[in-house]
C-alpha cells in the first residue's frame, strides 16, 4: 500500500471511528431491549402457570435491570436513614413485589408486541423508544432508559405513554411507607406479604 | 334544551372557568422541579372517595357487566360512535389551535365515517389512513398559553386540572351537534360518551383495579399517572427529567 492511499484511508478511518463507536452503544442498547422482549415473550408463550410465571419475570427483571438503582429510587430519601440490612432486604422484597405487580399485567400482552423504533443518547444514558401493540388497544409509546452505569447494560426506568414508572413506585413506596407510621421494617414486610 | 338557553349556559360556563382558573397558581420553580400543586388536596380526597365508591358499587361492575355480555366488536362500534360525534368539537378546537391540518384530519374522519362508517359505527376513515385525531379545549388553552393550573378531581369524571376542567365545561356546551338538532343530538351525545367510557372501564379494567384498589394511596397515584400523562398528551413534559443514575447512591441496595 502506497503512503497517499494508507493516509486517506487512515484519515477515512479516523472520521467514522467517533459515529462506529456511538452506533456500536446505541445498537447495544437496542439489542438490550430486544432481548428483554424476546425473554418476555417467551416466557408468555410458555403457557406455565401464573406463580411460575412471576418467578421467571423475577429472573428477566434481575438479568436485564439496573436493581439496585431501581431500588434506591424507589425508597427515595428514606434510604438515606436506612440500615445496610434495611437496603438489602428492602432491595430483595422490592423485587419480589414489582415482579408480581407488572407479572400480573403482562397477561394483557398475549399475542401483543414491543418494537424498538429508535435510539436516542441522553447525557449519559440512552433512551430506547418502543411501541407496543397490543391485542384491541391502539398503539402505544413505551420508551427504556439504559445505561451501563454499573458496568453491565441495564435498563433503569421505564415509560409508558409518559407515566414514569420508577416514580410512580416511589409515591406508592412512600405511602406504605406513610401507612406504617415511616417504618422501614412494616414496608419490608408489606412488600413480602404482597409478592 | 332550549335553543335559545344555550348561549347563557355557555356564557355562565365561561364565567364559572374563568372563577376557577384564576383561583391558583404554582409558583414557577416548583414547577420546573415537577412538583404536583394540589392546594385542593382536602377537596380533592373527598372526591376522590366519592368516585371511588360510584366505581365500586355502580361504574365497575356496570362496566364489566356490559363488556361480559356485549360482544367486543359492538363495544368498539359504540366507542367509535361516541368518538365519531366528537368530532366536530374537535374540529373547531384544532381550528382554535391553528392546527388546519388537525381540523382537516377530524373533518374528513366525521365525513368519511358518519357515511361509509354507518352513521359513525366503524372506523373506515383509519382505514384509509387518516391519522386518529385527539383534542379538547384544554389543549387548546394550553396552545393559548393557560398554564395547567391545580389538580382537581371532578366528581363523576376523575382526575383533571383547572384548566382542563374548564376544558371540559367548555366542550360540553359548545358542541357544534347539540346546535344542529334540537333536541335528541345532545342526549345521544352524552349516552354514546358514558357507554364509551363503559367500554374503556371494562376494557382496561385490571389497570384502573390496580390503581383503585390495590395502591396504597389510590388518589396520589391517580394524580401522578393523571398529570404525567396529560403533561405527555400535550407535549408539555420537556425532555424526559431524569436524575442522574450516576448521581444516586445505590450503595448497599
Amino acid at each position: 500500500m502506497d503512503r497517499r492511499k494508507f493516509l486517506i484511508g487512515a484519515g477515512a478511518m479516523l472520521a467514522a471511528a467517533p459515529q462506529a463507536l456511538w452506533a456500536l452503544t446505541e445498537n447495544r442498547a437496542s439489542t438490550l431491549i430486544n432481548s428483554l422482549v424476546g425473554d418476555i415473550n417467551r416466557v408468555i408463550d410458555s403457557g406455565k402457570g401464573e406463580t411460575a410465571m412471576f418467578r421467571e419475570f423475577e429472573r428477566i427483571f434481575q438479568r436485564y435491570s439496573d436493581t439496585s438503582y431501581i431500588a434506591a429510587y424507589a425508597l427515595g430519601v428514606d434510604g438515606r436513614r436506612a440500615s445496610s440490612s434495611q437496603k438489602k432486604a428492602f432491595s430483595k422484597a422490592f423485587q419480589g413485589y414489582i415482579s408480581r405487580k407488572y407479572g400480573k399485567r403482562f397477561r394483557e400482552f398475549i399475542g401483543g408486541k414491543l418494537e424498538v423504533k429508535g435510539v436516542k443518547k441522553v447525557k449519559k444514558w440512552y433512551e430506547v423508544s418502543t411501541i407496543a401493540y397490543l391485542k384491541g388497544q391502539s398503539p402505544f409509546e413505551v420508551t427504556f432508559l439504559v445505561s451501563d452505569r454499573s458496568g453491565r447494560d441495564l435498563f433503569f426506568n421505564m415509560f409508558i405513554e409518559g407515566v414514569n414508572l420508577l416514580l410512580t413506585e416511589r409515591t406508592e413506596i412512600g405511602a406504605i411507607l406513610d401507612s406504617n407510621k415511616g417504618d422501614i421494617d412494616a414496608l419490608i414486610a408489606e412488600l413480602k406479604r404482597l409478592s | 334544551m332550549p335553543f335559545l338557553l344555550r348561549p347563557l349556559k355557555f356564557v355562565s360556563a365561561l364565567i364559572l372557568a374563568g372563577a376557577v382558573a384564576g383561583c391558583a397558581t404554582q409558583d414557577p420553580v416548583a414547577r420546573a422541579s415537577g412538583e404536583v400543586f394540589d392546594p385542593y388536596e382536602r377537596t380533592n380526597r373527598g372526591i376522590h372517595a366519592f368516585n371511588r365508591g360510584v366505581d365500586r358499587l355502580a361504574f365497575r361492575p356496570a362496566s364489566k357487566g356490559y363488556v361480559a355480555v356485549v360482544p367486543a366488536p359492538m363495544v368498539t362500534s359504540f366507542s367509535h360512535f361516541a368518538e365519531n360525534l366528537s368530532m366536530p368539537g374537535q374540529m373547531i378546537n384544532a381550528l382554535l389551535q391553528g392546527n388546519l391540518k388537525l381540523a382537516g384530519n377530524a373533518f374528513s374522519r366525521f365525513v368519511i365515517n358518519s357515511t361509509v362508517g354507518f352513521a359513525g359505527l366503524a372506523d373506515p376513515a383509519s382505514e384509509f389512513n387518516v391519522p386518529a385525531v385527539d383534542t379538547d379545549f384544554g389543549q387548546t388553552l394550553h396552545t393559548w398559553g393557560v398554564g395547567e393550573g391545580a389538580y382537581v378531581e371532578l366528581p363523576l369524571l376523575g382526575p383533571s386540572t383547572s384548566r382542563d376542567a374548564v376544558g371540559v365545561a367548555v366542550d360540553f356546551f359548545t358542541n357544534p351537534l347539540g346546535y344542529a338538532e334540537q333536541n335528541t343530538a345532545d342526549n345521544i351525545t352524552i349516552y354514546a360518551e358514558i357507554v364509551r367510557r363503559m367500554g374503556d372501564r371494562g376494557n382496561y379494567s385490571d389497570t384502573i383495579d390496580s390503581i383503585l384498589y390495590e395502591s396504597a394511596d389510590s388518589y396520589a397515584q391517580s394524580r401522578l399517572i393523571y398529570l404525567q400523562n396529560r403533561r405527555f398528551q400535550l407535549g408539555d413534559g420537556k425532555e424526559i427529567q431524569e436524575i442522574d443514575p450516576f448521581e444516586l447512591n445505590t450503595e448497599g441496595f
